[in-house]
């Protein structure tokens, strides 16, 4: 089994989202750098895989230099080798993103021969577009499932399951290869180890440098923080003496039988 | 013309959809033009007798035996055929996982851009939206150019259409073109639901514990009090990250969102990521050693001070008063 796992590098906000003044950008001056949940979730996957049925993993990401840190992060869990598409910093688009995605898997394809299965995540953390999955199994002409919480590898199949719309689980079997995006939940990423760390800070890093393909996208104006309902916090009190002014509460809320 | 993408349920237009019909309304009386919808799978006929009632003119049924059930690939390439067939002005999908889904498979087709979460469109040259980023608790204003404007609209951010007429849509069949290919992603099997779970999506109460609970044992109380109200126990991503407790129980914006009538959120600092996951509750209760934490301030009512203290005096104040 070979696999591809796409992961984007995307900043790590916390209690407040702080925009630069040209509205353009977080200002991410006082900020670490993470990738999503179930991007992390679907290089635990990779890893998993291989560590399953042999073959090798690879991690993609498509960004600045600066994402050379979350390659080896994901090489530190255990991905065998790294690509960087190599941008100047700004922002892609949806489509310009799956077409250089695409064009490298194709690349790396006629060298190494196929990936059985391709990884992304169900949507990326800044953007969260919900189309780069789609859009590069289109263009591959492969079968894609989204929002897998479940993968279980065939001979030649792949079986995804996903939640269902009312509750409970819908199967997909499609053939390999295949595309697969997967949510937060389909595993526990393991933490990186010491030697883990050590390896993944040797190991070489394929680049690849790009020029974006112009093409139909959504035209960012300006970002904004929405405006937050204005609610003055009632302190019920401190400790557990306020437990009575909250059974009140869950009374006057209709809570208690 | 504005084309609506709908999927439904006991013929009628489901939650979301009837949002999305909300704005395809406002936008074909913006423009001019006709407001049209899409389906697929059985019932349509009952489906259009609801849908003439908030302005849908024709509905297109998407007429194809091996469609009976969900196959999200054919579906797309039903919906790019009948897209460049008929040429709206823009197609509006729900933000639902399906409908997202399917107009991603729509876009990649036509070689369209495709705007995700959309809050709120404006026609006009160009056509401008605005989207929500980072699960929603970031906005994006954007020109949307192009012939054809594809976008799924955001959960909840329009009120469902209400019924005003009664003039059923009229049902036009629409036979797309599929081959065996367009179908080899479809449904092979069903898992059900586990019966009598209260689902943390629908509860009323949710009792939320982050960081702050300590361990996995530590959540007896806030299990106890769950079962005392009758509500779910709903986590941060730091307890699922621990392994204290399975992701289905995350609440957040790679998790579930919650509206219930009550969040007791303990121990929960109030991450932007774990907000856009209970914004939606009607009260917020936040019990935490903080007082500044983001959770307390934005908070209806707090507590402040160690949870577990406090949850040992509620649980017996809740079973005295009972
Ligand atoms: C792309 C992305 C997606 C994410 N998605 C999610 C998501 O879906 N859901 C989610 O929850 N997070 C998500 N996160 C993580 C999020 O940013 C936070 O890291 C996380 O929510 C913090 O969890 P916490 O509040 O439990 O922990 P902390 O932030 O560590 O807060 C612990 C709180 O407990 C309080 N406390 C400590 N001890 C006590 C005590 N004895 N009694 C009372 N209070 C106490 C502290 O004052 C503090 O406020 C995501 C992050 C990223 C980057
Ligand atoms: N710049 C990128 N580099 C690598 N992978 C990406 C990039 N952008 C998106 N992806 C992948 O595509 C998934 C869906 O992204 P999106 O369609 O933008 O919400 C993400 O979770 C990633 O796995």
């Amino acid at each position: 089994m070979n696999v591809l796992v796409c992961v984007k590098r995307v900043p790590a906000t916390a209690g407040k989202i702080t925009l630069t003044a040209d509205e353009q950008e977080i200002d991410t001056r006082y900020l670490g750098f993470t990738v999503s949940p179930h991007e992390e979730c679907a290089v635990e996957e990779a890893v998993r895989i291989v560590e399953a049925h042999g073959g090798s993993s690879t991690v993609l990401t498509l960004g600045p230099e600066e994402s050379v840190d979350q390659l080896r992060e994901a090489m530190a869990v255990g991905i065998d080798r790294a690509i960087l598409l190599q941008t100047d910093g700004g922002e892609w688009d949806a489509v310009a993103t799956s077409a250089a995605i695409t064009d490298a898997i194709r690349a790396r394809e006629a060298i190494d021969g196929p990936f059985d299965l391709v990884l992304l995540g169900n949507e990326a953390a800044d953007t969260g577009d919900y189309q780069v999955g789609v859009r590069v199994a289109v263009a591959l002409d492969r079968p894609i499932v989204s929002g897998a919480k479940g993968l279980e590898i065939q001979d030649d199949a792949i079986v995804a399951r996903r939640e269902a719309p009312g509750g409970g689980w819908e199967v997909y079997q499609v053939p390999r290869p295949a595309v697969v995006s997967v949510k937060e939940g389909i595993n526990l990423p393991r933490y990186p180890s010491v030697p883990g760390r050590l390896r993944a800070r040797k190991k070489e890093i394929e680049r690849i440098e790009l020029t974006r393909a112009a093409g139909m996208k959504p035209t960012k104006i300006r970002l904004r923080v929405p405006v937050e309902r204005e609610s003055a916090v009632e302190i019920l009190g401190e400790g557990p003496e306020a437990a009575p002014r909250v059974v009140e509460v869950l009374r006057r809320l209709g809570l208690l039988a | 013309m504005i084309l609506v993408v709908l999927e439904h349920e006991g013929g009628a237009p489901d939650r979301l959809s009837a949002e999305a019909l909300t704005l395809g309304r406002r936008l074909a009386d913006a423009t001019g033009g006709p407001l049209q919808a899409v389906a697929w799978g059985p019932g349509t006929e009952a489906l259009a007798g609801a849908l003439g009632a908030t302005g849908v003119a024709v509905l297109h049924a998407v007429e194809d035996a091996r469609l009976s059930d969900y196959a999200p690939e054919a579906i797309g390439v039903a919906l790019a055929q009948l897209i460049e067939r008929d040429r709206p002005d823009a197609v509006l999908g729900t933000g639902s996982e399906r409908g997202a889904e399917v107009m991603a498979h729509a876009a990649a087709r036509t070689g369209l851009a495709l705007a995700a979460n959309c809050t709120d469109v404006v026609p006009g040259e160009p056509w401008q939206i605005t989207r929500q980023r980072w699960g929603g608790s970031l906005l994006e204003d954007a020109r949307l150019d192009g012939p054809i404007r594809l976008l799924t609209v955001a959960p909840h951010a329009f009120e469902p259409a209400e019924a005003t007429a009664a003039a059923p849509a009229a049902v036009e069949p629409f036979a797309p073109v599929l081959t065996d290919r367009d179908l080899r992603v479809r449904i092979t099997s069903r898992v059900p639901a586990e019966a009598g779970k209260i689902s943390l999506a629908d509860a009323r109460v949710v009792v939320g514990g982050g960081r702050g609970v300590g361990s996995a044992e530590g959540f007896a109380q806030l299990d106890e009090l769950a079962v005392l109200l009758g509500g779910a126990v709903g986590v941060s991503r730091v307890v699922t990250s621990a392994g204290w407790r399975p992701h289905a129980q995350q609440v957040g914006q790679t998790g579930t969102r919650i509206a219930p009538d009550l969040y007791i959120a303990c121990g929960i600092s109030g991450a932007i990521q774990h907000i856009v996951g209970c914004r939606s509750a009607k009260a917020i209760l936040a019990i935490n050693t903080d007082r500044d934490a983001p959770m307390v301030t934005r908070a209806t009512y707090a507590v402040i001070g160690d949870l577990h203290a406090v949850l040992t005096a509620v649980i017996a104040e809740v079973r005295a008063s009972g």
